[in-house]
């Protein structure tokens, strides 16, 4: 079946970049209602856009972080406001050993898993150090541990034949920048990642989605020089919540980011090489 | 807090003045625990002249720590955190039916500040400050720490917070009684008043009395029109059987897109305005039936409305006086404001019950008199020092939450429980941690 026609491949870029934005048609997505979904990530600002919109149709939820604190105070807002289940629990991407439980428990109380959705990022202390410890732990909060948990829900997904996952990366994947390239790697490993998962699980009924946001308006932002367009992220967790549902394979947010970073992709690298970004 | 900053340009709702401040936006309750040195909570700006500003300093932005915790449905009691506004409580508990105990003149406000400026309603008369609904307050302060504190448990604390202009401590989250509501409509009364005394009387009145009261003036009636107004009186419709009733809105219906350019508020708009809005009100004298929005929040039908007043900004001047003086001030008010020929947009009356007992908390018992008045440098700052000196002769105060000019000694006169705040002061925050740029402008630190 085609997508519905949001950041579709085919489509002449400035089009997409102007046309105004319309709620995608659903494609093999989750259909609302009773569809548990995991949120990793839980305590991004982007999360709880997510999860609100999920809320408000009913879903059950699972939110986990590291921070269980954080995640008890945003399961109990999203009770109170919409009346839905929600589990917390702890998660740490780094500790590849507890995903597999960590799966079992969320299995457990939900009963069963329709989608998953990992914002689990961080620009450690310097998204462009040298120091190999640094760049490690940037490498496995945003790469190792994510392509672990997901690879396990993937496995999940694929025998039950059903299932949904949705992978944040960002826009400094498309293309390595001297201010935060470790980072920037890591995002775009994972970006490659997710496109071979959904090859892989194309044939399994089982939908991959690569969400690449631009600028959001988090504290990976806030007070940052430079910055321009800033999304807010309850909108850009709305979008996560129709990427579960159906839409584009890979989803530029805003979608004006699309545009940009086909025009970045294709700066040369001799010219790109002695830019300022 | 390891929180990044964004500099920039703030204001409160006046837009006068504007200052440079650091802000921080903490999106954790755990950033609350560590309170870095010149800091100020803030919620959604909607103090009038700098109580929410920190000149040079750092503001933490309240805004995104608004979580609901806990709801008992039955008692109808809210723990949120203190970035939560009342539009969201409104929006999300009236369907419910509940409503807030007290609420200002906007919804857009957070519990926080709420609290710091332990704000009144339309009902104070009956129903007290917000404080007075408020179970305990979770407060995080720089000597002590994370304290729970209410009436009951650390009460000096509990009462130099509430009122206390954010300068105790962060108000991290709270516990708050919903009032009970059957219907969302609201039953209202409009008499108008020819003059100043008959809107006194009917605010006295208890024939006329009702759960909300208050007088809308047109300030720029003079003589023997002076303090001619419209009285609106209204409460809670309670059957069943109405027409279903717009919900709440959590955002306004139209924006001001733009400042106007200063000169657009003269008196002459002004006069227009004021007489087409007496004409109109003043005809519906039968009860009619009002959703919540325009009865509590009319002015939040237009975002950004301070807009209007152009790029200078304006200034809210808000006193109460004893009922023994106050028919006197507030005439000498109006006749001040009539002669510099300073058109206030939006003048109203209100009768305040028993004072609290929050130690700033600006209520007393008396009639309060707010005046919306545009910023025009040192002619108005003069006009503010004669309507200082009549709210002093009689035995007055100025509310902080509105106030931008106050001088250090004015304001010792006006609130003689400061001493008693100080030593509070002294015991959460001794090395004056939490600043703003009001309290340095009314010496606080300085002592009493
Ligand atoms: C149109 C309009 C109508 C109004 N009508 C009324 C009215 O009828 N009655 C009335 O009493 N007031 C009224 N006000 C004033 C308003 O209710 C108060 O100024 C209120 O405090 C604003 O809340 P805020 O969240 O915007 O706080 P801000 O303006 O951001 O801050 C106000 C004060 O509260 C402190 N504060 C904020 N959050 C916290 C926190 N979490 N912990 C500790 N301190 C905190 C700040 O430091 C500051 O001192 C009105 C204002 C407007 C714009
Ligand atoms: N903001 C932007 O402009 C922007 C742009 C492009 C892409 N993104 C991406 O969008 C996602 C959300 O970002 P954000 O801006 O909302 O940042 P954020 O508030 O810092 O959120 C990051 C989330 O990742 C979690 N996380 C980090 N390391 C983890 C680990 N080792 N184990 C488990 N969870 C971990 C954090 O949870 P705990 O700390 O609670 O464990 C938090 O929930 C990130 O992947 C980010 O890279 C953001």
């Amino acid at each position: 079946m085609k997508g519905p026609d949001v950041n579709e491949g085919d489509r002449p870029l400035a089009k997409l970049a102007l046309r105004p934005p319309r709620a995608p048609r659903v494609v093999s997505g989750l259909s609302p209602g009773n569809t548990p979904v995991l949120i990793l990530g839980a305590t991004s600002p982007m999360a709880r856009g997510l999860a609100t919109a999920l809320a408000q149709s009913g879903q059950p939820i699972y939110l986990a972080s590291r921070d269980v604190e954080e995640c008890a105070r945003l399961a109990s807002d999203l009770r109170i406001r919409h009346g839905v289940t929600v589990f917390h629990g702890h998660f740490d991407a780094g500790d590849l050993e507890s995903h597999l439980p960590f799966l079992g428990t969320v299995l457990e109380a939900l009963g069963s898993l329709e989608g998953v959705v990992s914002l689990v990022g961080t620009m450690g202390e310097d998204p462009a150090t040298l120091d190999p410890f640094k760049a490690e732990q940037i490498i496995r909060s945003n790469y190792l541990g994510v392509v672990s948990i997901l690879g396990a829900c993937a496995q999940h997904f694929e025998s039950q034949r059903r299932g949904v996952i949705v992978g944040v990366t960002s826009v400094a994947g498309d293309r390595g920048r001297q201010s935060n390239f470790v980072y920037g790697s890591a995002k775009g490993a994972l970006s490659i990642w997710l496109s071979g998962l959904r090859n892989r699980l194309h044939s399994k009924d089982v939908r991959v989605v690569t969400f690449k946001p631009g600028f959001v308006d988090t504290a990976m932002t806030y007070g940052k020089p430079g910055t321009f367009c800033v999304a807010s992220p309850m909108a850009a967790g709305r979008a996560m919540a129709w990427a579960l549902h159906g839409g584009p394979d890979i989803v530029y947010y805003p979608r004006m980011w699309r545009l940009i970073m086909a025009i970045i992709q294709h700066i040369p690298e001799r010219v790109f090489k002695g830019m300022k970004l | 807090m390891v929180l990044p900053v964004r500099e920039c340009e703030l204001s409160g709702w006046g837009r006068h003045p504007v200052q440079r401040c650091g802000v921080l936006r903490p999106d954790r309750y755990g950033d609350l625990s560590r309170i870095e040195a010149d800091t100020l909570p803030r919620g959604l700006g909607r103090s009038y002249g700098d109580s929410s500003l920190n000149q040079g300093g750092r503001v933490v932005e309240m805004t995104r720590l608004n979580r609901i915790l806990e709801f008992d449905e039955t008692l109808g009691i809210l723990v949120a955190e203190a970035g939560l506004s009342l539009a969201e409580v409104a929006e999300i508990f009236l369907p419910r039916g509940w409503f807030l105990p007290v609420t200002p003149g906007t919804k857009f406000v957070t519990l926080g500040g709420a609290i710091a400026s332990d704000v009144h309603g339309k009902n104070h008369h009956g129903e007290g400050c917000f404080s007075a609904h408020v179970a305990w307050i979770e407060l995080f302060t720089p000597a002590l720490g994370r304290l729970t504190c209410s009436p009951e448990e650390h009460p000096e604390i509990f009462w130099a917070t509430v009122g206390g202009q954010g300068l105790t401590g962060i108000i991290g989250a709270m516990a708050l009684q919903l009032k009970p509501v059957s219907s969302l409509w609201m039953e209202v009364t409009h008499h108008p008043a020819r003059e100043l005394e008959s809107a006194f009387n009917l605010l006295s009145d208890p024939e006329a009395d009702a759960p909300y009261t208050v007088a809308w003036i047109d300030c720029l009636a003079k003589g023997r029109e002076l303090g001619r107004s419209i009285f609106m009186a209204g409460h809670h419709r309670t059957e069943k059987n109405l027409p279903p009733a717009k919900a709440p809105r959590s955002k306004p219906l139209i924006q001001a897109p733009f400042n106007f350019p200063s000169g657009c508020l003269n008196s002459l708009t002004v006069r227009a305005f004021n007489g087409v809005y007496y004409r109109r009100n003043g005809r519906k004298r039968f009860p009619f039936l009002s959703a919540m929005d325009p009865f509590f929040y009319p002015l939040d039908m237009v975002g950004h409305w301070n807009r209007i007043y152009g790029r200078r900004g304006f200034v809210q001047y808000q006193s109460v006086l004893p009922p023994g003086t106050a028919f006197e001030g507030v005439k000498a008010q109006l006749e001040e404001i009539s002669a510099a020929e300073a058109a206030s947009f939006l003048a109203v009356l209100k009768r305040l019950g028993a004072a609290g007992p929050g130690h700033l908390s600006f209520p007393t018992e008396g009639y309060t008199l707010a005046l919306d008045l545009p910023y025009r440098g040192p002619e108005t700052e003069a006009l503010l020092k004669r309507l200082d000196a009549i709210v002093l002769k009689g035995g007055g105060r100025v509310n902080l939450c509105k106030d931008a000019h106050l001088s250090p000694e004015s304001f010792r006169a006006m609130y003689p429980r400061f001493e008693e705040w100080l030593g509070v002061k002294a015991q959460v925050d001794p090395e004056w941690m939490l600043q703003s740029s009001l309290s340095r402008r009314l010496r606080m630190k300085e002592g009493a």
